[in-house]
C-alpha cells in the first residue's frame, strides 16, 4: 500500500441528503406544500442503490440511515484517516431526474444551502461543489453566481449521463459563469435517466449501468472538445469524477486520429485533443479500473504521458478500495504529492486563494 | 488512417505488403439501386420503391451524419465502369487484392435488412444480399469469403437464414452491425448465438447500423467525428452486454469478432468489469467466470482503424494485453480510412508476431488452415 501524504485534497466526498424531507426546512412555503401534499417520495437514483455493494463500503455503512449521511462517520473514515487538508463534497442527489425546471431548481437551491449549513459550517476542511439545475440553463447559471459568492463553493458539479451530449452549445452559458467565478466544472458518474444509459439502449443489470459509465465519459469528453468548449473557455477547467481513467490514452488515440482526419467539420478545434486534455481536462484518482500489480498500473501512467491529470479521491463511501489503500502501490513519492495536493490545487483555485490566506499574518 | 489517396501502390508498398495478408473487413457496395432485385420477391420490389426502407432514423437518402467522403469511401476508388466505390470486383482486385497481395478477405456487407422497422422485409434483403455475395463475389474470386447477414431484430428468422447457410463454404461468419435496437446480449439475440455455434462459425458485430438509440447516454450529438469515436464506446457496451447476459458462458465454443471498433480500450473494459464483477457477482449469477477471461477466450478484434499512439511502446504494451494472436489485419477497403497494409505495425515486431497479426491469426480463426 501507498500511504497517503498529510495536507492533501479529496476530490471526491458524497454527502449524503438523509431523505428529501431533510431539504424541508431549506425549500419556501410553495414547495415545501409541493412536497407534502403530493407525498413525494425520496429522489433516489438507480445510479446507486442504497444497499448496492458498491454503494458504500461494508465497514463504512451506518448501522441506520444512508452511507455517508453522518459527518462523524465521514470524519472518522475519510477525513482522519487519509490526513487531508480539504476534502469536496460533491452531492448525489437525484435533482437532474427532475422533469420540471421549477421543481429541480427549487431542490437545487435547497440541498446547496444544507450543504452550507450542515456540512461547510460544521467542518473547516469541507468544500463544495454547486449542483445546478440543468434543466434550465438560465436556472443553472442564475445558481451558479448565487453559490459562488460563498468562497467554499469550489466547483460546479453535473452528471455525466443527460439530456443533451454537454458540448452543445446550449450548455455554454454554464461553462461561461464557471470560467468567470473560476469555478472547475466537475462531471460525475450517474445519470437523469432521460436516455437509455448505453448507445444500444437500456441493459439489464445495474453492474451494465455501471460499467456503461466509463463509456458516457468518453462519449461526453468527444463532446467537450469537439464543440469546442475549450476553445472558447481557454481557462474553464474540467473535472471527470468517479469516471476512471486508464481508458483514457486509447481513448485519445483514436480521438486524435478522427480528429486529424475529419478536422474540416469542426475547424474551430484548434488543438489536438491530447493537448486540451492535458491543459483542461483532470480525473478523480477512483476508480482505478487496473489489475493490482504495480508493473501494469505504471505502464498505464506511462501511457497518459502526464503526471498533471489525477486528483486524489477516496469516492468516500462508495466502494472503490478495502482499508487505507485509497492510493495503489507502486506510486512515486513525487506522483502522490502531485495527485494528492499539487494538482488539486492546481485545479481548484479557490482552494489555492484560501491557502494563500492562511499563511499570510 | 491513410489520407494520401492518390498515392500509387508502388510508391506505398513495403517488402511487407508483398507478404500474403488475410483482410478481415471489405465492403462490398452494390452497382445499382436494383442490383438485388433478381434475388428479392417482386413484391419487395414495389414495396421498396413505394416505401424505401423504413430504417430505426429519419433521413431516407443517406446517413443521419455525412460522411467524411461520398458513402464515406476513398476517392481513389471508383470503379472506371461506374457505380460507387466497392462496387465493382475486378476493379477491387486491380485496386486491392492483387497489389496488397489478399490471399483472404472477408466480405462485410453493410447495407443490408439490419437496421429496418419492417422485420419480413429486413429477412428478405438479408437473405437477398447473401445470394448476391456468391453470385456477385465469392463464387467469382475465391480468396473472398462473405458474411452470413440476418435480420438481427428477429431472432428466430436469423437463426433460420444462418441454418440455411450451414456448411456452405461462401460464408466464413454471421455478422451483426453493433448499433441495435437493444444491447446485443439480450435474450431477443439469443437464437442468433445459438445457430452460430450450431453451425460452427464465428460472428463478427461491425461498428455501425441503426438501432434508433442515440450513441452517447446523453441524446445525439453534433458531428460525424463523434459517431465515428463513438463507435468504440459502443462496441463496448455491446461487449459488456454479452458477457454480462451470460451468451459467452452459455456457448463456450463461440467466437465473436469485434469490427472497426478499435482495441485499445480491450484492457480498461476488461479490468472495470473484473472489479465490477467481483463486488456484484451476486446480481449475476450466470457469469461464473471474471468477464476478462471470456474477452479472452472468446473475442478477436480486427484492427482497422489502427490504435496510434504517439509511442510505439504503448501499443506493443496494449497489444500484448489483449494478445498477439487475438488481432485480424483489416484495410476497411473502400472506406476513407483505409489503413495501408504495409504502414499499420510498427517496426519491432517478430516474425512470428506479425505473421499472425497479418495472416495466420484469421486462417486459423476462420478455419482455413
Amino acid at each position: 500500500m501507498t500511504s497517503p501524504i498529510a495536507g492533501g485534497v479529496d476530490c471526491d466526498l458524497h454527502p449524503a441528503v438523509p431523505h428529501l424531507t431533510s431539504l424541508l426546512p431549506y425549500l419556501n412555503d410553495y414547495w415545501r406544500d409541493q412536497v407534502t401534499t403530493r407525498g413525494m417520495t425520496d429522489l433516489v437514483s438507480q445510479s446507486y442503490p442504497a444497499n448496492s455493494p458498491i454503494s458504500a463500503r461494508p465497514d463504512w455503512r451506518p448501522a441506520k440511515g444512508k452511507p455517508g449521511a453522518s459527518l462523524a462517520d465521514m470524519r472518522a473514515q475519510a477525513l482522519a484517516p487519509f490526513g487531508v487538508a480539504y476534502g469536496i463534497c460533491n452531492p448525489l442527489f437525484g435533482v437532474q431526474m427532475v422533469f420540471a425546471e421549477d421543481m429541480a431548481d427549487a431542490f437545487c437551491r435547497a440541498l446547496n444551502d444544507w450543504l452550507v449549513k450542515e456540512w461547510l459550517d460544521k467542518d473547516e476542511r469541507l468544500r463544495g461543489s454547486i449542483v445546478i439545475p440543468v434543466q434550465s440553463i438560465e436556472k443553472s447559471v442564475a445558481e451558479i453566481e448565487r453559490c459562488a459568492r460563498d468562497q467554499r463553493f469550489v466547483q460546479v458539479l453535473m452528471l455525466v449521463m443527460g439530456d443533451m451530449p454537454l458540448g452543445k452549445r446550449a450548455y455554454w452559458p454554464i461553462y461561461a459563469a464557471a470560467e468567470r467565478l473560476g469555478l472547475p466544472v466537475g462531471i460525475h458518474a450517474g445519470s437523469s435517466y432521460h436516455n437509455p444509459p448505453t448507445s444500444v439502449g437500456w441493459g439489464s443489470y445495474h453492474i451494465e449501468d455501471y460499467v456503461a459509465q466509463a463509456q458516457a465519459f468518453q462519449t461526453q469528453l468527444t463532446s467537450l472538445i469537439a464543440e469546442g468548449v475549450f476553445a472558447r473557455h481557454p481557462n474553464l477547467k474540467m473535472v471527470m469524477l468517479e469516471s476512471g481513467f486508464t481508458w483514457l490514452p486509447s481513448f485519445l488515440w483514436r480521438l486524435h486520429k478522427f480528429w486529424r482526419g475529419i478536422r474540416m467539420e469542426t475547424p474551430w478545434v484548434d488543438r489536438a485533443p491530447l493537448e486540451i486534455v492535458r491543459s483542461n481536462i483532470r480525473f478523480s484518482l477512483q476508480p482505478i479500473d487496473a489489475p493490482d500489480d504495480p508493473a501494469t498500473l505504471n505502464r498505464l501512467f506511462d501511457h497518459m504521458q502526464s503526471d498533471e491529470l489525477l486528483l486524489f479521491s477516496s469516492d468516500y463511501p462508495h466502494w472503490q478500495f478495502d482499508g487505507d489503500a485509497a492510493l495503489p502501490e507502486g506510486l512515486s513519492p513525487e506522483l502522490v504529492r502531485k495527485i494528492m495536493i499539487d494538482n488539486p490545487y492546481a485545479t481548484y483555485g479557490r482552494l489555492k486563494e484560501k491557502a494563500i490566506k492562511e499563511t499570510t499574518p | 488512417m491513410n489520407m494520401q489517396f492518390r498515392g500509387s501502390p508502388q510508391q506505398a508498398s513495403s517488402v511487407h505488403a508483398k507478404t500474403a495478408i488475410a483482410d478481415c473487413d471489405i465492403h462490398p457496395a452494390r452497382a445499382t439501386a436494383t442490383e438485388l432485385y433478381p434475388f428479392l420477391a417482386r413484391r419487395w420490389h414495389e414495396h421498396l420503391e413505394t416505401y424505401d426502407r423504413h430504417q430505426y432514423q429519419g433521413m431516407m437518402d443517406g446517413p443521419p451524419y455525412p460522411k467524411a467522403q461520398p458513402n464515406a469511401a476513398r476517392r481513389d476508388a471508383y470503379p472506371p465502369e461506374g457505380g460507387p466505390q466497392g462496387s465493382s470486383l475486378s476493379f477491387m482486385q486491380q485496386q486491392h487484392l492483387d497489389p496488397n497481395n489478399v490471399m483472404l478477405g472477408v466480405l462485410n456487407p453493410l447495407a443490408t435488412g439490419q437496421g429496418l422497422r419492417n422485420h419480413e422485409l429486413a429477412a428478405a434483403i438479408c437473405s437477398a444480399v447473401n445470394d448476391w455475395q456468391i453470385e456477385k463475389w465469392t463464387s467469382k474470386d475465391s480468396r473472398l469469403k462473405g458474411s452470413i447477414v440476418v435480420p438481427n431484430e428477429d431472432g428466430p428468422t436469423a437463426a433460420a437464414e444462418i441454418r440455411k447457410r450451414a456448411g456452405d463454404a461462401n460464408f466464413v461468419q454471421v455478422l451483426l452491425l453493433s448499433r441495435t435496437v437493444e444491447p446485443l446480449g439480450q435474450r431477443r439475440y439469443w437464437p442468433i448465438y445459438q445457430a452460430a455455434e450450431e453451425v460452427g462459425l464465428p460472428v463478427g458485430i461491425h461498428a455501425f447500423g441503426f438501432g434508433g438509440n442515440p450513441i452517447t447516454a446523453s441524446g445525439w450529438p453534433s458531428f460525424y467525428m463523434e459517431e465515428m469515436v463513438g463507435h468504440s464506446q459502443c462496441q463496448q457496451a455491446v461487449l459488456a452486454s454479452l458477457v454480462l447476459e451470460g451468451v459467452l458462458e452459455r456457448h463456450p465454443t463461440l467466437k465473436m469478432i469485434m469490427i472497426e471498433a478499435g482495441f485499445g480500450w480491450a484492457p480498461s473494459l476488461s479490468w472495470r468489469l473484473d472489479k465490477n464483477w467481483r463486488r456484484l457477482r451476486s446480481e449475476v449469477p450466470h457469469v461464473k467466470r471474471p468477464p476478462s477471461e471470456y474477452i479472452r477466450d472468446h473475442i478477436y478484434w480486427t484492427t482497422q482503424p489502427m490504435e496510434d499512439p504517439e509511442r510505439r511502446d504503448h501499443l506493443f504494451d496494449v497489444i500484448d494485453w489483449v494478445g498477439w494472436d487475438k488481432l485480424l489485419f483489416a484495410t476497411d477497403y473502400p472506406h476513407w480510412d483505409f489503413d495501408e497494409p504495409s504502414r499499420v505495425l510498427p517496426p519491432g515486431v517478430s516474425d512470428a508476431n506479425r505473421e499472425a497479426f497479418y495472416l495466420n491469426n484469421a486462417k486459423k480463426l476462420y478455419g482455413l488452415a
